[in-house]
């Protein structure tokens, strides 16, 4: 393990980033949702992604051993260090694009944590179990979604085609592998990129034809990578606000 | 107290010598204390009454995510967003629980909702006050969550069987929130810097008063009360309940190592209770009426979402019918 040590922690700071930059979007949604339901629905799936995040950084705070925990990997770290990818930290947009949003994500992160709960690091494997649960109903529940829009009124199939259009060009980004990641599945340890992003192509094929939604070309490379931190200028505005008490009062108690 | 004023559009409450036969057993059932359920007769203004309270009740629920909603995205530590995520959440759930005891008694969610936005329908007053400081978000579990549930404990034994049951399930919750709320201060108080310490105290400075006004008017000019206690809907009075929150809160407000905006305030040897200061009634009676710091944001927020979310509501009700097509046809 120690070889691939660095590794390692760059993939569980995707991982937690992943989780924890899509729940906090879902949390401005806090209030403003068009049902109770989906109110709590919509606080429901943050808090499992969030507590998702706190499992992933802890992990990786105990790798890194440099003296920061989870609250401060999740806290203190810059936009440039943020390895989350470009899609989760889109705005939510109206209920099609936060919908489109995580379905596109849950599709992506339910066939990532399948082939992690086979993990060799058992500690991955554990976490990835426990989450594999939580993102089983994420995206049942955002697939419907798709489908309600997708296929409801005129209105809100344009909607749908419209967010979709909107996000498409960010799934690039979110399948797209690398030579850590490779180096990681190799190993056994991490998700193989290459048949996730063929699962997830058929998960999303299947769900756009339930709801009569065309699945646009696969979207070409765009320049900016999360897994490197180069993010949209989305991310940095977000970052202030969740961290705003921690950087007002560093080191504090809360 | 989550409904602090509710009209029971009774002037005086009837002996049992001048009610109606069904009016006397309704009585005789509330007095034998057997719970009055959905299919029972019951004279239309206990109906109207609890329907105010239970809807005044769950808006309370829902406007009061909005509050805490404002912290949420900007929650200090992991441990913290998870909690108040779970608790607002819990409060979205309370107010789905509340609407459907609401609806036994023959109303409808989205017709109460509609009279909640145009203002025909009231919340709990506490919620116009804005959260200024992460305190806040201790200070609303503590006191706010507190003063609900004392009432809350009480209303577990309301006469109506729903209301009741509801009441139940809500205060297992709202204990936990509470408790969280505490120990989100105490951690402040015990563990944080002088800044910290400061939000805590603002914080009780800021909520104290409107906390202790969730009660809702005082015994002397609360016409609806004897209505409402003769049919044990209420099963104490606001002085009553307001004394008893007053009596248990105090020692852990020491216990904090923080005080009371009240001057006044101070153990009473001979009435084996706190005496405390003056409630402001004018403040509270304008907030009530709609003119406190936040009540036209709340309502406001409230009115876009649901303006918002229309067409969403409309796609799911039309992809359900489409759905049901397809399933007939098969």
């Amino acid at each position: 393990m120690t070889d691939n040590k660095n590794d390692l922690i760059e993939y569980l700071l995707r991982l937690g980033d992943n989780a924890m930059i899509n729940g906090q979007r879902l949390c401005e949604w806090c209030g403003h949702a068009p049902a109770l339901e989906e109110e709590m629905a919509l606080m429901n799936v943050a808090l499992d992604l969030v507590g998702q995040a706190r499992n992933w950084y802890e992990y990786a705070a105990e790798l890194l051993a440099d003296g920061r925990d989870a609250d401060q990997l999740a806290f203190t770290r810059d936009e440039r260090d943020f390895r989350n990818t470009l899609l989760v930290e889109q705005p939510n947009g109206d209920y099609a694009v936060t919908t489109a949003k995580l379905f596109l994500f849950d599709a992506w992160h339910l066939h990532t944590l399948q082939a992690l709960s086979a993990s060799k690091d058992e500690r991955i494997a554990a976490i990835a179990a426990k989450a594999l649960k939580e993102a089983t109903y994420h995206l049942r529940r955002s697939g419907e979604w798709v489908e309600r829009l997708g296929d409801g009124t005129e209105e809100s199939r344009q909607r749908m085609l419209a967010a979709i259009d909107e996000l498409w060009r960010f799934t690039g980004d979110l399948l797209a592998g690398d030579a850590i990641q490779q180096r990681l599945a190799t190993a056994g340890i991490a998700a193989d990129a290459e048949a996730v992003a063929s699962a997830w192509q058929a998960t999303v094929e299947q769900v756009f034809g339930a709801a009569s939604l065309p699945v646009p070309q696969p979207a070409s490379y765009f320049y900016l990578d999360g897994k490197r931190g180069l993010h949209t200028e989305h991310l940095g505005i977000l970052l202030a606000e969740m961290q705003f008490l921690q950087r007002a009062y560093p080191g504090a108690t809360w | 107290m989550y409904a602090q004023l509710v009209e029971t559009g009774v002037k005086r409450v009837k002996s049992l010598e001048e009610m109606t036969p069904e009016e006397r057993a309704f009585q005789e059932r509330i007095d034998a204390e057997i719970k009055i359920e959905p299919k029972n007769w019951m004279p239309d203004a206990y109906r109207q009454t609890l329907i105010r309270q239970i809807s005044q009740h769950a808006h309370s629920e829902i406007v009061g995510m909005l509050p805490e909603g404002n912290w949420v995205t900007r929650a200090p530590t992991l441990k913290r967003k998870l909690q108040l995520m779970a608790k607002i959440q819990d409060e979205a759930g309370h107010g789905m629980y509340l609407y459907s005891a609401m609806e036994t008694l023959g109303a409808d969610r989205d017709e109460e909702i509609e009279k909640l936005h145009a203002g025909k329908a009231k919340y709990s007053s506490i919620f116009n006050y804005p959260t200024l400081n992460w305190a806040d978000m201790g200070a609303v579990g503590w006191l706010v969550d507190g003063a609900a549930i004392v009432n809350q404990v009480v209303l577990q034994r309301t006469s109506y069987g729903p209301y009741s049951r509801a009441m139940i399930r809500i205060c297992k919750e709202e204990s936990f929130h509470q408790r969280q709320g505490y120990e989100i201060l105490l951690t402040m108080m015990r563990h944080g810097n002088q800044a910290q310490k400061d939000m805590v105290q603002d914080a009780i400075n800021r909520l104290w008063w409107p906390a202790l006004m969730m009660f809702g008017p005082s015994d002397a000019d609360s016409p609806n009360s004897a209505q409402s206690m003769a049919w044990k809907i209420k099963r104490m009075s606001n002085d009553d309940l307001r004394q008893r929150f007053i009596d248990q809160t105090v020692p852990q407000l020491e216990f904090l190592g923080c005080t009371a905006p009240d001057p006044d305030l101070k153990w009473n040897e001979e009435r084996g209770h706190y005496d405390f200061g003056q409630i402001n009634w004018q403040e509270f009676y304008d907030v009530l009426k709609g003119n406190g710091p936040c009540n036209r944001e709340r309502i406001a927020t409230r009115r876009k979402a649901l303006e918002d979310g229309k067409w969403v509501r409309e796609a799911a009700v039309a992809h359900a019918a489409k759905r049901q097509q397809k399933q007939n046809a098969a």
